[in-house]
């Protein structure tokens, strides 16, 4: 039981990381640049939130199959496989995880007064110093917000990850598929254990998300 | 973003006097002005400038970070999150004692931005923008959120900003007393146009 926790919390954890670059720069995109295809990438951005995970399993294990494109890229390249191993795990919860780290730091981004990284600039900063020095900083709150939402919608990825991951006991049996097994070979207490541990790491990150941002705020308006 | 359709701004000015009011009703497009001068808004047409050297027209636009331009907005603009000095250094181009001494800005400096009064605030963000050395300093309504208790303090410190740095400064103000103490010329705009200017240092 531990292993699978050990397991959850690690890809987890990776997937919220590895999100977290791609994640800010298109939701810096999406708050202060208007482009043409900007709704389009909203859109694909939202999709993982309104289809079926199992669907977009599917999508994924065709993509990263040893015939798909990126599969057999790797496979060919790097002799890496991805399907039915730990990193096709990661990979799910970042697909079902991005958008809620996007949405959760875009709009952390538009509260950012764009005066003050007007003014930033009239004092000589190019883009990259109002960025890290104003923008991100101003942002923290809602990003730490986002990476916690992030991190408690990968935890509880099941769908995508069992058509792309399968559930392989001590390789990609996660705490979702755990207490999905337990269930049906009947042994329910094992299973509300789980469930237990669930409930716990999903309100931890809930609530402290609610509360960073809570405090964020009670600082804006002082 | 502002309205901006139905309103033309139309100016054309030169301005070599040392201290320029620039003074209208509200919507007259004194901001605005500004604005354009700093780089944070592009004309539609027209050419800006500073010293000589062309910033805005056709073919150049040079962007606000290298226009050498100190702009102290209405609202301060600080920056929430750091202290009164990271605010006052954070374009520095010279270690200048000489404008924290003139401000008075020695025993804010460690203080967090948000323990600060409004006349307060006003002298870290001119100290802010004196330290970038500007070429030009904007000041819009340098008076407008200040406490009237207050008014004639900061007033003071303008004056000797005035005084003790030989930078060319645009006021945009509608107080008179503010103008005469500080100004060597007053402009007046309104929707969109200058519809007047008035020498006031041969008076």
């Amino acid at each position: 039981m531990s292993e699978v926790l050990l397991l959850t919390l690690r890809t987890a954890s990776l997937a919220t990381l590895l999100i977290v670059p791609p994640g800010l720069a298109v939701a810096w995109l999406l708050a202060r640049r208007n482009w043409r295809g900007k709704s389009l990438l909203e859109t694909l951005v939202a999709l993982p939130l309104v289809m079926p995970p199992v669907a977009t399993g599917l999508i994924l294990l065709k993509l990263l199959g040893r015939r798909g494109p990126i599969g057999g890229w790797l496979h060919r390249t790097f002799d890496v496989d991805v399907v039915f191993t730990w990193r096709a795990v990661v990979i799910a919860m970042m697909v079902m995880s991005f958008p809620l780290l996007v949405r959760t730091a875009r709009v952390a981004f538009e509260e950012v007064n764009p005066r003050l990284e007007q003014i930033a600039r009239t004092l000589g900063a190019n883009e990259t110093r109002v960025f890290f020095t104003i923008t991100l900083p101003l942002a923290a709150r809602g990003i730490i917000a986002g990476m916690l939402l992030a991190f408690a919608r990968a935890i509880g990825e099941f769908g995508a990850t069992i058509l792309v991951a399968g559930n392989i006991p001590g390789r990609t049996t996660t705490l979702a598929l755990a207490i999905y097994d337990r269930v049906q070979l009947g042994r329910d207490d094992e299973a509300f254990q789980l469930l237990g541990i669930a409930v716990v790491i999903a309100f931890l990150a809930v609530f402290t998300a609610e509360a960073v941002l809570g405090r964020k705020s009670e600082r804006s308006r002082s | 973003m502002l309205p901006l359709a139905e309103f033309a701004l139309e100016v054309t000015l030169e301005l070599s006097a040392r201290t320029t009011a620039l003074s209208g009703p509200s919507g007259a497009g004194k901001t605005t002005l500004l604005e354009l001068i700093a780089g944070l808004r592009r004309p539609q047409r027209g050419r800006i400038e500073l010293h000589g050297r062309v910033v805005c027209d056709e073919r150049v636009f040079v962007p606000p970070r290298e226009r050498r331009v100190g702009y102290v907005p209405q609202d301060d603009a600080l920056f929430p999150h750091l202290s009164v000095r990271q605010n006052v250094f954070y374009g520095a181009r010279e270690q200048n004692d000489d404008v924290i001494d003139v401000l008075e800005i020695g025993p804010l400096l460690d203080r967090s931005v948000k323990r600060l009064s409004g006349g307060e605030r006003k002298r870290v963000a001119l100290a802010r923008a004196l330290l970038t050395k500007p070429e030009v300093l904007l000041l819009d309504e340098p008076l407008a959120g200040v406490d009237v208790a207050l008014r004639d303090r900061v007033l003071e410190y303008l004056v000797r900003v005035r005084d003790e740095f030989p930078v060319p400064a645009i006021y945009v103000t509608h107080q008179m007393d503010e103008v005469q103490a500080i100004c060597d010329e007053i402009v007046f705009l309104e929707r969109g146009r200058v519809t007047g200017r008035r020498n006031l240092s041969d008076e």
